[in-house]
């Protein structure tokens, strides 16, 4: 069992296909409407997301719990902190 | 007896969804447009107003003149709906019964989310643009910060389109050397699309505009000029423009169709939604993570109407939407580029030139005659 499967998703954003205005603002929305501890997971076929995902959770200081390669997406799941 | 069908809202995609249902199904159907104002607007011409680049009556026409003779115009707020009993209740009282429902109703401006906004400067309403004309136009030079106060918003392009616009206003002013122009990017990088920013980028650094990159405005300090980030930065400013947050449309939050955002869940290709198939959503209204702009809109009414005359006549639908967008992009000095996506491929702009820019301003001035009657797909 992986991490996020123990973690209870609160939404689930499918931003694959999607080029604009991309996973990461999906995210980015999100969050700003999310609760302190809601759980994101969001599924990107795009290959910016791969670097672009990490970096803004990291500035922002939210949780990155997972960011797992499947077939032709990634799939990421971060938890809101503050 | 006709099929029952209720358009909410009288902008691209409704005017557009109830001509081509009406044109499509003729007597077969009863279309009635319920929109709160009967005045439509052409959003896009906000930009050139607030830039003192258009006059802004250009920016509005009756929506009885953009109607087909067939179709229905009540001129009411909607104030709920009972997805149910297939009903919509008007403000002034009385309820109007549906078979189908298209939910056209666009999206908000939900200032009050961010603390402090106050009267921030945007280009986002009417009135905005008026009053940021007014204040450019006494502007003598200073620290301009142009950011994002919420996700999603209308139209991608229009801050970067915006920074680079207002760098040229100030040249023509003759203030630019002693202005500042600073963009800050939700993102990190100037634009949403990748292509479309590293196409950008060279124009920045030529026109010495700042970036600011992975700054969300969360709260604005109006009395002593900062904004500060999701991320926690905070800069100063002598002009704020921001890009207001939105939400999507009260009747839908109040009639609990909505997600968080106000926004209508809605499957991506049928457009129908989530949980009542009855229901069809289109352009800013819907929660799919694509542009919320006219482009939208317009290519996702065609979608609409066709699926609704195939229920209405008990045929199967044979269209679905493929995230198609298409809008242009001003890159400042006369020029422009285009952006063409849609679900499966991602848009390779071509190099700004003075075409697209003046296909924007062809598109611009067209608009009344060909879009909202289905001129043009």
């Amino acid at each position: 069992m992986t991490i996020a499967e123990r973690i209870t998703v609160t939404k689930s954003i499918d931003a694959r296909g999607m080029a604009c205005p991309g996973p990461l603002l999906a995210l980015i929305g999100a969050i700003r409407q999310g609760k302190v501890g809601d759980v994101f997971e969001v599924l990107s076929s795009d290959p910016g997301s791969r670097s672009d995902v990490p970096a803004w959770v990291a500035k922002a200081k939210h949780e990155l719990a997972e960011a797992a390669e499947d077939t032709g997406f990634v799939r990421f799941v971060v938890r809101k902190t503050h | 007896m006709p099929a029952r069908i209720v358009v909410l809202g009288g902008g691209v995609g409704g005017t557009l969804a109830a001509n081509l249902l009406q044109k499509e199904l003729g007597r077969e159907a009863t279309v009635t447009v319920v929109d709160g104002t009967g005045m439509h607007i052409y959003q896009p011409g906000f930009l050139y107003v607030a830039l003192d680049q258009a006059n802004a009556l250009w920016l509005a026409r009756d929506e009885r003149t953009l109607l087909r003779k067939g179709v229905e115009l009540v001129i009411e707020h909607a104030t709920k709906i009972d997805p149910t009993r297939q009903t919509v209740e008007l403000a002034r009282g009385g309820t109007l019964p549906y078979d189908y429902l298209v939910l056209a109703t666009g999206s908000r401006l939900d200032r009050d989310a961010i603390p402090g906004y106050g009267d921030t400067h945007d280009f986002y309403s009417f009135e905005g643009a008026l009053r940021l004309r007014e204040e450019l136009r006494r502007f003598k030079g200073g620290r301009i910060l142009v950011g994002v106060a919420g996700i999603p918003y209308k139209c991608p392009p229009a801050p970067v389109e915006f920074v680079l616009m207002l760098e040229e206003y100030l040249r023509r002013r003759g203030i630019r050397e002693n202005s500042s122009v600073t963009l800050l990017s939700p993102l990190n990088r100037a634009f949403t699309i990748e292509s479309a920013s590293k196409l950008v980028q060279p124009i920045f650094d030529k026109q010495r505009i700042g970036l600011s990159t992975f700054f969300n405005v969360e709260s604005v300090n109006t009395a002593k000029h900062t904004v500060s980030s999701l991320e926690g930065e905070t800069a100063e400013y002598d002009l704020l423009v921001l890009v207001p947050p939105h939400r999507g449309a009260a009747v839908i939050e109040t009639s609990g169709l909505g997600d968080e955002g106000g926004w209508v869940p809605a499957d991506r290709n049928t457009l129908q939604h989530k949980s009542f198939e009855r229901i069809l959503a289109l352009g800013d209204a819907t929660d799919l993570p694509i542009s919320k702009s006219g482009s939208t809109a317009h290519f996702e009414a065609p979608v609409v109407a066709s699926r609704i005359a195939s229920f209405v006549r008990g045929t199967a639908p044979k269209t679905a939407y493929g995230g198609r967008v298409m809008c242009f992009l001003e890159t400042g000095g006369g020029r422009a580029t285009s952006l063409r996506f849609d679900y499966t491929h991602p848009p390779i702009p071509p190099k700004p030139s003075r075409l697209w820019h003046w296909a924007k301003w062809a598109f611009n001035r067209a608009y009344w005659v060909t879009v909202p009657q289905g001129r043009i797909g």
